[in-house]
């Protein structure tokens, strides 16, 4: 995997490296452990210091980062059985959506994630992570398979927003995002959904209308992306930094809203330095989330779901 | 034949006597007297051009005797995030409202059409472009819940230009708490009417504009997810003509019919009538 490193991160990605090298070295030099634990300690420390500090921009721009796990790197280290299903049956397969069948924690559910690309073909392939009307057409296909078969479902979020597109419109993007809310609400079975990277409005939504949402600590959920926001507000794209302190769309600020219902904390220097501590806590997180939804049947988890949206909104009643 | 000598009118003089007495029409360009325009509901008489409506002539267009009976009008929206893009959200608000003569982006209530009861819905588009917010959210939740509660089909309204901004994140989930009652209202096996107004898009046209049993759309409407602007600069290139308006969508099967706003109440009695056990 190419690394990318952004510039702000920097100083944690260089000891995260020098801990690699210390690990390869004290595999033939036990008298070195010592050391290895010191910096082990100094990096995590080092990590969690300057990411308390990361701007909320900072934190957009790593909830973007390009060695991010994505929905398949996350199956593909915590369930088991994967089985991907593919096309909406209408017109079309589309890539930047998988869905599929698979084992989680022993029991089958059915799982549908936003999938970006690595590289430029890849993310050809997959639009960027930008679905068209047909990928919220599969998911809604999979819902409804979901609920015929009292499976539950897991949803991992990850994209910049549903694609705007000539082709999107003429086959009925809102009404495509739309009808996925509208299948998620009526489902009669678990629904956990996780934000892993970018939460890009509708087209997240779309695949987030759950009875518990988890938020990736550096992960991010906004109505509109910083650079859209500020080019509307000032029309200047440029001025996305202001834009992402005023929109409070980080992990910290989605839980205090009531928009997400925890976090999932990263190891130290962000998910994408270690993508197996990432599922691991990930997979803790959603188990745990399943648990607590064990004890409620059909009815209960809609009308669980719909209380948890209910409730959302800022107004006074005079 | 010389023309006239004509002596230009005094330039204060022109204004006074323009304004309010003749309209020029944005479609044929015809001058027409503006009470005529008013009485048919800023619709061209000669050329059908649909000018903009605000609530107050929806209300009278589609309630019977233009009566509206208006719920949860007390709600008042709040700045949640804290929110200035040089000058602070409440601020704006209080403008809008100002500037609009109305409260918030929707009205909400019970009223007749064509003596039958329903619960009735409408975006103001000359608040915040009609922009969807935590009040316009709960209002349009409680419409859907109230008319479940009083078997009362729904009629909503939209001119939106989406989610609003200034109330971020929470403004995105207004439209999954909105869909989430529209699904629950649907097993009551009450219909919803939807009507597409100029215009209706982003995170409205993706909630609940589309799901009505029955949608209709107001003739020329625009209607889509993304505006007209982002999918130029996303795909670099000009869009066709008729490019998202209400043709445009029910030649690719999103409505169900196109209307001119004067057919509006009647089309929509006689799905009334049928749906409406």
């Amino acid at each position: 995997m190419a690394t990318l490193v952004l510039p702000f991160e920097k100083p944690v990605v260089e000891l995260l490296e020098r801990v690699q090298e210390l690990e390869a070295a004290a595999l033939g030099e036990p008298t070195l452990a010592p050391e290895l634990a010191a910096l082990r300690v100094e990096t995590e420390k080092v990590a969690r210091e300057l990411f308390a500090t990361l701007s909320p921009i900072q934190k957009v721009q790593l909830s973007r980062h390009a060695n991010r796990p994505y929905t398949l790197d996350y199956i593909g280290r915590f369930v088991d059985q994967w089985i991907e299903l593919k096309g909406d049956r209408r017109f079309a397969e589309d890539e930047s959506i998988v869905a599929g069948l698979g084992r989680f924690d022993g029991r089958s559910v059915v799982i549908v994630g936003h999938q970006k690309g690595r590289g430029t073909k890849d993310n050809v392939k997959r639009n960027f992570g930008m679905p068209n009307p047909e990928g919220y057409r599969k998911a809604i296909r999979l819902f409804e398979m979901a609920d015929r078969f009292g499976l539950p479902i897991l949803t991992f979020i990850d994209t910049p927003g549903a694609y705007p597109g000539i082709g999107a419109e003429e086959r009925g993007q809102s009404e495509a995002i739309g009808a996925s809310i509208a299948a998620m609400a009526r489902a009669r079975v678990p629904i956990i959904a996780s934000v892993i990277g970018e939460g890009g409005s509708g087209g997240a939504l779309a695949l987030g209308v759950a009875n518990r949402v988890l938020v990736l600590e550096l992960g991010c959920y906004s109505v509109i992306s910083p650079e859209g926001c500020a080019a509307i507000l000032w029309k200047d794209g440029t001025r996305a930094e202001e834009a992402a302190e005023q929109l409070k769309l980080t992990s910290a600020d989605l839980l205090r809203l009531g928009v997400v219902d925890a976090i999932v904390d990263e190891p130290p220097g962000g998910a994408h330095q270690d993508h197996d501590a990432a599922a691991a806590k990930l997979c803790a997180a959603i188990r745990l989330a399943l648990a607590e939804l064990a004890p409620l049947d059909g009815a209960a988890l809609v009308d669980d779901r719909y209380r948890r949206f209910r409730r959302i909104g800022s107004f006074v009643e005079g | 034949m010389a023309w006239p000598d004509k002596t230009p009118p005094d330039a204060n003089e022109k204004r006074t006597l323009g304004k309010g007495v003749f309209r020029k029409c944005d479609g044929c360009g015809v001058t027409i007297p503006a009470d005529d325009m008013v009485r048919n509901f800023e619709v061209c008489p000669r050329c059908e051009q649909h000018h903009k409506l605000g609530s107050e002539g929806w209300q009278l267009l589609l309630c019977d005797d233009g009566i509206l009976d208006e719920w949860d009008e007390g709600l008042a929206p709040t700045d949640p995030l804290g929110f200035s893009d040089g000058r602070p959200y409440l601020e704006r608000i209080q403008t809008s409202q100002k500037k609009s003569g109305v409260r918030e982006g929707i009205q909400v209530g019970r009223a007749h059409l064509e003596g039958r009861p329903f619960a009735y819905g409408c975006f103001n588009f000359g608040f915040m472009g009609g922009s969807m917010g935590s009040v316009v959210g709960e209002k349009i939740t409680r419409l859907f819940e109230r008319g479940a509660a009083e078997r009362l089909p729904v009629v909503l309204l939209q001119a939106s230009g989406g989610a609003r901004m200034q109330e971020g994140i929470l403004s995105l989930m207004q439209m999954a708490k909105s869909v989430a009652a529209l699904e629950r209202f649907r097993a009551t096996r009450l219909p919803f009417v939807s009507c597409l107004l100029h215009p209706t898009t982003g995170g409205v046209a993706a909630s609940f504009a589309f799901l009505g049993d029955v949608n209709v759309a107001e003739s020329k409407a625009l209607i889509g997810f993304a505006g007209p602007r982002v999918i130029e600069s996303t795909i670099r290139q000009k869009l066709p003509r008729g490019f998202q308006r209400a043709e445009f969508l029910l030649e690719h099967g999103m409505v169900d019919m196109v209307c001119s706003r004067l057919e509006m109440k009647s089309r929509i009695a006689v799905v009334l009538g049928h749906l409406c056990a």
